[in-house]
C-alpha cells in the first residue's frame, strides 16, 4: 500500500464554508423498507429517455428490465422491487426544468422477489473490454456524482483516448451531503472492487482515490481495504476541504495538476473520473448481479427530525424516506433535492428518489439569502471563481444579452458551482442568471443551425427544380426532333391507325 | 543611368505581364465566386423560405436587395431585428417593417386521416420537408419544417394546420 499523498495541483478561488456534515454522518446507513409504491422516471440519466418495455398490469420482479436504453447516450431502468405496473404516466420529478416527467408506477407486493440472472456471474478479469462495456450498459449504471451521464458510454468514449489515471471521486465538497463519506466508511471493499473492474475495463494502471482531508474515517476504511487487496495500483489522495474541489475538472486539476482545456473533457489530459458511488454500483452489478436499483442518499437539514444516511430503492418517494427517518420538524421552509449549492428546490415531497439524488435537504427559514441589490463591482466573485472567470463582467453581458461577449468571457466554462452567489454582497443570483444565459445561447445556436439547414435544403430544392426543368426541355426537344426526322412516315402511321379504328367502330355502336 | 531605369521599368513590366497572364488564366479556369455581398445578406435572413417578401425564397430576396435595390423591410419573419442588421450591413437607413411581422416558429401538421395524397403540398414545400407518394398519406418531417405556411393554401381538403410549440 502506498501512503496517502499530499502533492496537489493548484485550484483558483473556491470557498471554505460551514460544512454542516456532522448532522448526518454520526450513525450508520439505515435501510429503507420496500415502499407501497415505486415511481420510476424513464429519464434518470443524461441523454435520450429509455424505451418502456413493460405494459400496464404486468407483474415485474426486482431487478427486471422495465425500460431499455434507447439512443447513443441512454441508460436502461430496472424495477427496484417486485410488484405490478399500475400506470405509466407523468409524475412530478426534480430536474432542471421542473414539472412532470413520464414515470413507470409500480404497486409493490412487499415480497421483494428478485429476478433470476439470465447468465451466470463470470469474473470480470475473463471479460474483454467490449463485453464489459456492454455489461455495464445493461446494468443501468450512471454517474452518481450528480451529472448522471451513462457510465458505459463515458468509459467507451474514454477508452479510445490514451489514458493514464482513473480518479475515484470521493471528495463530496458540498455542505450537508455525506452519502459518499458513509459509503466509503461502510462499503470501501465495494468501492475499491469497482475501481479494479474500471481499471481492467479501461486498461489503466493507476487509480487515485481522492478524498477530502476532513473525512479521516473514510480514508481509514479505504486504507484498510487497500492493505487487504495488496493492489499497488491504487493510491489515496487527500484533498483540502475547499468547495468546489469535487467538481470533475477541478478534481482532475487537484489530483494531477493538469488543467482540463476549455470545452474539453478530463480524457484530454489522460484522466477518467468516476464517483465512488458509481464504482460501488459497478461492483454490485458485475460481481453480484444487482443492477442500479438502490443508492445511498443523505436526508438532512434543519427541517429533518433525525438527519441520517439511508440506503433506499430508486423510485421511493421523498415523503416515504422522510417518514422513515422520523419526519419533519416544525421549522420547515422548503425542500431541496441535491445539495444547497447545486440542488434544485421542489414544491412537493411526492417526487421520487432517482439515480441522481444524493441528498434530500429540508431547509428551515433561517437559511435564506437577502434581497437582490445593484452590483457594486467589488470583484469578490472573480476571486472565488474556481474556473477563473469574471462573474461581474459576465453578469453585465448577461443582462445586455450580448452573446459575443459572453462567449469571449467564457460563459460556457462556468460550472455553476454557486461560489459567486454566496460571496456577492449585493445578493445577486449570479448562477441562476448564468444558467439562463447559457440556455438562451444554446437556443440561439440551435436556431442558427436550423436556418443553415433550411438554407441548404432550399438550395438543393431549387437545384432539383432546375434540373427537372432542363430534363423536360431536353425530352421535348428530342420528341420534336423525332417528329421532324420521321416526317411523312409518322403522319401516315397515325392515319392508318385511325382508319382501322373507323372500320371497327360502327359495328360496336 | 538610362540602362538602370530601363532595367527597372522592363523588370516591372515583365512581372506585371506574367501576373496578368496568371490572373486571367485563373479567372477563366476557376469557378467564379458567388457574389459575397449576396451571401452576407442571405446569412442575415431567417431562411424560413416563406416567400412573404414577394420573392420565391430567402436567397432570391437577398439577390434582389443587392442587385435590384429592393426594399430591406419586406421580411415578415425577420422583423425589426433583421431590418436593423441589413441596414447596418448595407449602409442604408433602417425603415419600419412593410407588412405584419410574424413569428414563424410553428410546425406544419398534416391531419393524416383527411389527407388524400394529392402531392400539392409536397411540391410547394421550399425545403422538401413533406414526404408522400401520390394517393398515399403525406407527412411532415418535423425537424426540417420551417413553418413557412406555404403548404396551407395549397391543400384542397384543408388538412394542414400550424402547431405552435407550447
Amino acid at each position: 500500500m502506498s501512503a496517502p499523498t499530499f502533492d496537489l495541483g493548484y485550484l483558483h478561488g473556491g470557498l471554505r464554508m460551514p460544512r454542516r456534515k456532522d448532522k448526518s454522518n454520526k450513525q450508520p446507513i439505515a435501510h429503507v423498507p420496500v415502499p407501497q409504491q415505486l415511481i420510476l422516471p424513464i429519464t434518470q440519466h443524461a441523454g435520450d429517455p429509455a424505451h418502456v418495455v413493460v405494459g400496464i398490469g404486468e407483474r415485474v420482479l426486482k431487478g427486471q428490465l422495465i425500460a431499455e436504453s434507447d439512443g447513443p447516450i441512454s441508460a436502461p431502468v430496472h424495477a427496484s422491487s417486485s410488484g405490478k405496473v399500475v400506470a405509466i404516466e407523468p409524475w412530478p420529478v426534480s430536474r432542471r426544468l421542473g414539472g412532470n416527467a413520464p414515470c413507470i408506477v409500480i404497486e409493490c407486493d412487499g415480497e421483494d422477489r428478485a429476478i433470476e440472472l439470465s447468465e451466470a456471474i463470470t469474473p470480470f478479469t475473463s471479460m474483454d473490454q467490449e463485453t464489459l462495456f456492454q455489461k455495464i450498459l445493461q446494468g443501468g449504471i450512471v454517474g452518481l456524482g450528480g451529472a448522471v451521464f451513462p457510465t458505459a458510454q463515458k468509459l467507451m468514449h474514454a477508452s479510445i483516448t490514451p489514458l493514464e489515471h482513473l480518479v475515484l471521486n470521493g471528495i463530496e465538497c458540498e455542505p450537508y451531503i455525506t452519502c459518499d463519506d458513509m459509503l466509503m466508511r461502510e462499503q470501501a471493499d465495494e468501492v475499491l472492487g469497482g475501481a479494479q473492474i474500471l481499471m481492467h475495463a479501461l486498461g489503466v494502471e493507476h487509480c487515485f482515490v481522492a478524498v477530502e482531508s476532513d473525512k479521516p474515517e473514510a480514508i481509514h476504511a479505504i486504507a484498510d481495504v487497500m492493505t487487504e487487496l495488496q493492489d499497488d495500483r491504487i493510491a489515496i489522495k487527500q484533498i483540502p476541504t475547499i468547495y468546489p474541489s469535487g467538481a470533475e475538472d477541478q478534481t482532475v486539476q487537484l489530483v494531477t495538476n493538469k488543467e482540463v482545456p476549455t470545452g474539453g473533457l478530463p480524457t484530454d489530459v489522460g484522466c477518467v473520473v468516476q464517483n465512488v458511488g458509481t464504482s460501488a454500483a459497478v461492483y454490485r452489478w458485475i460481481c453480484k448481479g444487482e443492477p442500479l436499483i438502490s443508492r445511498v442518499t443523505t436526508v438532512t437539514g434543519d427541517g429533518i427530525a433525525a438527519p441520517m444516511n439511508v440506503f433506499a430503492r430508486i423510485g421511493t418517494t421523498v415523503a416515504d424516506i422522510i417518514n422513515f427517518v422520523g419526519g419533519y420538524t416544525e421549522n420547515v421552509h422548503h425542500l431541496v433535492i441535491g445539495g444547497p449549492m447545486t440542488g434544485r428546490s421542489v414544491t412537493t415531497d411526492r417526487v421520487p428518489l432517482v439515480k441522481a439524488t444524493n441528498c434530500i435537504l429540508v431547509m428551515s427559514d433561517e437559511e435564506q439569502f437577502g434581497n437582490e441589490q445593484p452590483c457594486i463591482r467589488c470583484g469578490d466573485c472573480a476571486s472565488v471563481c474556481p474556473v477563473q472567470l469574471l462573474p461581474q463582467q459576465l453578469f453585465w453581458y448577461a443582462c445586455a444579452d450580448d452573446e459575443e461577449k459572453l462567449r469571449s468571457y467564457g460563459l460556457m466554462d462556468c460550472i455553476e458551482c454557486g461560489c459567486c452567489d454566496l460571496v456577492c454582497p449585493s445578493h445577486i443570483p449570479l448562477t441562476a442568471d448564468f444558467r439562463m444565459a447559457k440556455a438562451r445561447m444554446r437556443e440561439l445556436a440551435d436556431e442558427v443551425a436550423r436556418a443553415e439547414r433550411a438554407r441548404l435544403r432550399y438550395e438543393f430544392h431549387t437545384q432539383r427544380l432546375d434540373r427537372e426543368q432542363l430534363l423536360r426541355a431536353q425530352q421535348l426537344e428530342a420528341q420534336k426532333q423525332a417528329a421532324r426526322e420521321g416526317g411523312s412516315k409518322a403522319i401516315s402511321d397515325i392515319l392508318e391507325r385511325t382508319s382501322k379504328k373507323d372500320d371497327r367502330d360502327p359495328g360496336e355502336e | 543611368m538610362w540602362t538602370s531605369v530601363l532595367t527597372a521599368v522592363s523588370t516591372i513590366t515583365v512581372i506585371a505581364l506574367l501576373a496578368g497572364l496568371v490572373l486571367s488564366y485563373a479567372s477563366s479556369r476557376l469557378p467564379a465566386d458567388r457574389d459575397p455581398l449576396v451571401e452576407q445578406v442571405n446569412q442575415l435572413l431567417p431562411q424560413t423560405q416563406c416567400a412573404q417578401c414577394g420573392y420565391p425564397g430567402c436567397r432570391p430576396y437577398a439577390l434582389a436587395i443587392v442587385e435590384d435595390d429592393a426594399a430591406i423591410n419586406l421580411c415578415a419573419p425577420g422583423g425589426e431585428e433583421t431590418i436593423q442588421r441589413l441596414a447596418d450591413l448595407l449602409g442604408r437607413d433602417p425603415v419600419a417593417p412593410a407588412g405584419v411581422t410574424m413569428n414563424m416558429t410553428g410546425l406544419a401538421m398534416i391531419d393524416e386521416a383527411l389527407c388524400i395524397g394529392c402531392t400539392y403540398c409536397r411540391d410547394v414545400c421550399p425545403v422538401d420537408a413533406i414526404v408522400g407518394a401520390r394517393q398515399f398519406m403525406h407527412t411532415v418531417i418535423a425537424s426540417e419544417c420551417t413553418g413557412c405556411e406555404l403548404c396551407i393554401p395549397r391543400c384542397p381538403v384543408d388538412c394542414i394546420s400550424i402547431e405552435h410549440a407550447a
